[in-house]
């Protein structure tokens, strides 16, 4: 059999990576909604808000469990498939992994137990700080990796050490590594694409329930919340989204002329939609608006952009998957802003509730940002080919030396069995705990609430007849 | 202090404390289907239920640490070891997935299933774990371009299959010990004397694996010659094996287990200290062995790291504690348990 060792790293790491972006982007975005709910428990003292921070933490801890499972393979998969890679950049790279272990890591573990089960034994205030922290933490998370990756794209703070076989960067610049010149737009823009799939998830657990008719007033409350946090993020991805273009645009001009399909040096046009002819150097039925893009960039129709005539074929990444991802993203960031706006606009006005097409559409929209997100990142990183890092190292140099087509087909088919068995219980936990629903944990609440003294809570809690942290009311119950 | 070796140290700082944590709960794996009948089952799985998760953690901080202060160790190991890691990998994940899964059906043959591949699973890991110890200790066959090109079965060598099945006779014991302090009643007495039977295991397997040690790598020892205090570790070494049957007798099960995690921090201690000053043998060339300092990041890496690692360990150690004070007592099963 013909296989290609570099095809199925790369086919791999897309799976794996996928796979996990399935949970991180839902804790922090999650995350986010708990920290807003509870803080307006702490300012109101109404209960209700109680009740629903209680039962987006149950959610959360089930995301941030598979988070961690799917993780592990991460964390080593540089040095197994990728040792060349690994070699190259560990001196630069290597340091955002470990801190990101060290910090954010044991960070979200710690306060994660107070989170969970710490709900009768710290004051509310506590709590709330401990929620603050976990919410933090999953940010911290993405803080360092989307500096180690940021720093693939547009390295910085570093000098090359050695030749031929043995050059590898080695840093020079702690501070200009992390603040390289797209790690900030990059975190900004993949934070706020992680808070419109949080808003979008709760508003779409809570149309469910406001179209069965349940906990009818507790989601509303809810889905306000994730309403004001989705239309502020759609909006904020629009700018974000800009300005990381203009970066695009200076530090990776290959990458924005084929997220553009801009071939010819010259004035750009914005594309609506169309599909890139590579043969041709052309975009065939393509909708869009001449100048558009210099527009965009320069602020004038006329100003030229460079095309991929300027850049040399062999450093051309593939056109049409940057280029169909990335319109797919925008338009589905078009999509957010615009049903945001209008459930707004309709909430304000006191009747969103009562349409219920609109519910109906909240409760499938969640998909969106998922595929939104998936594919921003697939543009990205297929924009950045043939480079493994820009301009250093070529993806087919980073390979690991010793491994074989076979072992990686091997490990392949270990992946996608397990994570196949991931994704069934994940499901499968998700419908459980939406089905029990947020108030289920209100009568446990009121129950454990009936003052009890302190040491008897605590001893049960010992004991694991309470709630307990990975099992307990953080989701698992049931079993 | 020499930052490439406060690195090495503090590696295997993060190396035991994995093995002495996950230790026992994949101990807890592979002694999980001697139990009698599904309430057992389900009382091991929740006594390691809330933990395991943060016990991973320390393995992923290990990888992310290596890879950072020794990229070409971390680059080596990881792509020679490529099958047997992998199989690690799904064997760890597999885990996780078995208790999640095994109590979500009341079908007999479905909680087998769950149950066989819960303990596999862990049977499997730690044999690996042993198996890429073992192959660490006599080396791997590296040239002149720092690769390893191994083979599944060169990995899978008479020696490193006595140290995987002494792992696995070590975490047995030592996550017999656990499941004693966490059990009560009839159960308790039955997990009593497997206490006994996993420490014969571990007992002989340590001898023959310190002798065929001694035979297959002699440099293991060198070190001794010019750090003599080290001895004080054998000692410890032998004192805190002896010391698990005189606290199993006196029904101390509290300093059995003390005593069996002192005895992994000082096998991982002697398994570093016969490595040292290398990282990863060569078995063609001992020229051409990764070092720690052939095999390191820059001065200037090491020096960021270290503030890194004394910033953030405190953290890891205060979470720790609090999360095992939290879990102290006997399990239960509760209405939220597996």
């Amino acid at each position: 059999m013909d296989l290609d060792v570099l095809l199925l790293s790369r086919l791999q790491f897309a799976l794996t990576i996928m796979f996990h972006y399935l949970f991180p982007p839902l804790s922090i975005g999650l995350g986010l909604i708990m920290a807003i709910t509870e803080g307006m428990y702490i300012k109101t003292k109404n209960k209700q808000y109680e009740v629903l921070a209680r039962f987006w933490t149950k959610i959360f801890a089930v995301v941030f469990a598979l988070g961690v499972a799917s993780g592990i393979v991460m964390e080593f998969q540089f040095g197994t498939n990728w040792a060349t890679y690994s070699r190259y950049v560990g001196d630069v790279f290597g340091s955002p992994l470990a801190a990101e272990g060290v910090f954010a890591f044991f960070l979200e573990s710690g306060f994660l137990a107070i989170l969970v089960f710490g709900w009768d034994r710290v004051s509310p205030r506590v709590h709330f700080f401990s929620t603050v922290m976990v919410s933090l933490g999953s940010m911290f998370s993405a803080v360092w990796i989307v500096v180690a990756n940021s720093w693939m794209q547009t390295p910085a703070g570093f000098h090359i050490v050695g030749e031929g076989m043995d050059a590898r960067a080695e840093i020079t610049d702690f501070w200009a590594m992390v603040f390289n010149p797209s790690s900030v737009d990059r975190l900004t823009h993949t934070l706020i694409g992680a808070f419109i799939l949080g808003a979008f998830f709760v508003m779409s657990i809570t149309a469910y329930y406001i179209l069965k008719g349940r906990h009818l007033e507790l989601s509303r409350k809810s889905f306000t919340i994730a309403l004001v946090v989705g239309t502020l993020a759609s909006l904020a991805a629009l700018v974000t989204g800009h300005t990381q273009a203009s970066t695009v645009a200076v530090t990776q001009p290959a990458k924005l002329a084929a997220f553009e399909g801009h071939f010819k040096t010259g004035p750009g046009t914005l594309y609506l939609f169309g599909i890139p002819n590579v043969e041709e150097q052309r975009v065939d039925f393509g909708v869009g608006i001449p100048g558009g893009l210099s527009f965009l960039l320069y602020n004038d129709f006329h100003t030229p952009v460079k095309g991929l005539d300027q850049i040399p074929p062999e450093d051309h990444p593939p056109i049409n998957i940057p280029f169909q991802t990335y319109h797919l993203m925008v338009a589905l960031g078009m999509f957010f802003i615009a049903i945001t706006l209008y459930a707004s606009w309709l909430r304000w006005r006191g009747s969103l509730f009562e349409k219920r097409w609109l519910m109906r559409v909240f409760m499938f929209a969640v998909i969106g940002p998922y595929i939104a997100n998936f594919a921003g990142w697939i543009a990205a990183e297929v924009g950045r080919q043939p480079w493994i890092v820009y301009g250093l190292l070529r993806t087919s140099d980073a390979l690991s030396k010793t491994v074989k087509a076979e072992e990686v087909l091997a490990s392949i088919i270990l992946f996608a069995i397990i994570y196949f068995f991931l994704f069934v219980l994940w499901l499968y936990i998700m419908n459980d705990k939406i089905k029990h629903g947020p108030e289920e944990h209100l009568a446990t609440a009121a129950a454990s609430d009936a003052g009890a003294p302190l040491l008897d809570t605590m001893s049960k809690l010992a004991d694991h007849s309470g709630p307990s942290l990975l099992r307990g009311d953080d989701g698992k119950e049931g079993k | 202090m020499d930052l490439n070796i406060f690195w090495f140290i503090l590696l295997g700082v993060l190396l035991t404390g994995y093995a002495i944590l996950d230790g026992f709960d994949l101990g807890v794996g592979i002694v999980h289907l001697f139990s009698r009948d599904d309430h057992e089952r389900r009382l091991f799985m929740n006594s390691i239920g809330p933990l395991w998760d943060g016990n991973e953690v320390w393995l992923v901080t290990f990888g992310g640490a290596m890879f950072a202060a020794f990229p070409h160790a971390y680059a080596t190991a990881f792509s020679g070891f490529y099958l047997p890691f992998m199989l690690l990998l799904f064997a760890l994940i597999f885990r996780a997935v078995s208790m999640e899964f095994r109590s979500k059906q009341e079908m007999r043959w479905w909680r087998s299933m769950w149950d066989f591949g819960f303990a596999g699973a862990s049977t499997l890991a730690t044999l690996l774990f042993g198996v890429a110890v073992g192959n660490m200790m006599i080396g791997l066959p590296i040239g002149p371009d720092k690769e390893a090109y191994t083979t599944l079965l060169g990995l899978l060598n008479p020696f490193s299959l006595l140290v995987g099945a002494f792992a696995v006779a070590t975490f047995a014991m030592h996550g017999s010990i656990y499941l004693y302090l966490k059990t009560e009643g009839e159960l308790q007495q039955r997990i009593h004397r497997w206490m006994w039977t996993t420490f014969g295991l571990f007992l002989v397997l340590y001898m023959f694996t310190t002798m065929a040690a001694l035979i297959a790598v002699p440099t293991a020892v060198r070190n001794f010659t010019h750090i003599p205090w080290a001895w004080v570790v054998v000692v410890l070494n032998v004192l805190a094996i002896a010391n698990i049957p005189r606290a199993i007798h006196l029904n101390k099960p509290f300093y059995a287990f003390i005593s069996s995690s002192c005895t992994i921090a000082a096998l991982t201690f002697l398994f570093g200290f016969a490595l040292f000053p290398n990282m990863i043998v060569s078995s063609l060339n001992p020229e051409w062995s990764l070092t720690i300092y052939n095999a390191a990041s820059s001065e200037k890496t090491l020096g960021i790291m270290r503030w890194i690692a004394l910033l953030g360990m405190p953290f890891v150690l205060s979470y720790t504690i609090a999360i095992y004070w939290i879990f102290r007592g006997k399990t239960k099963i509760g209405k939220f348990s597996y």
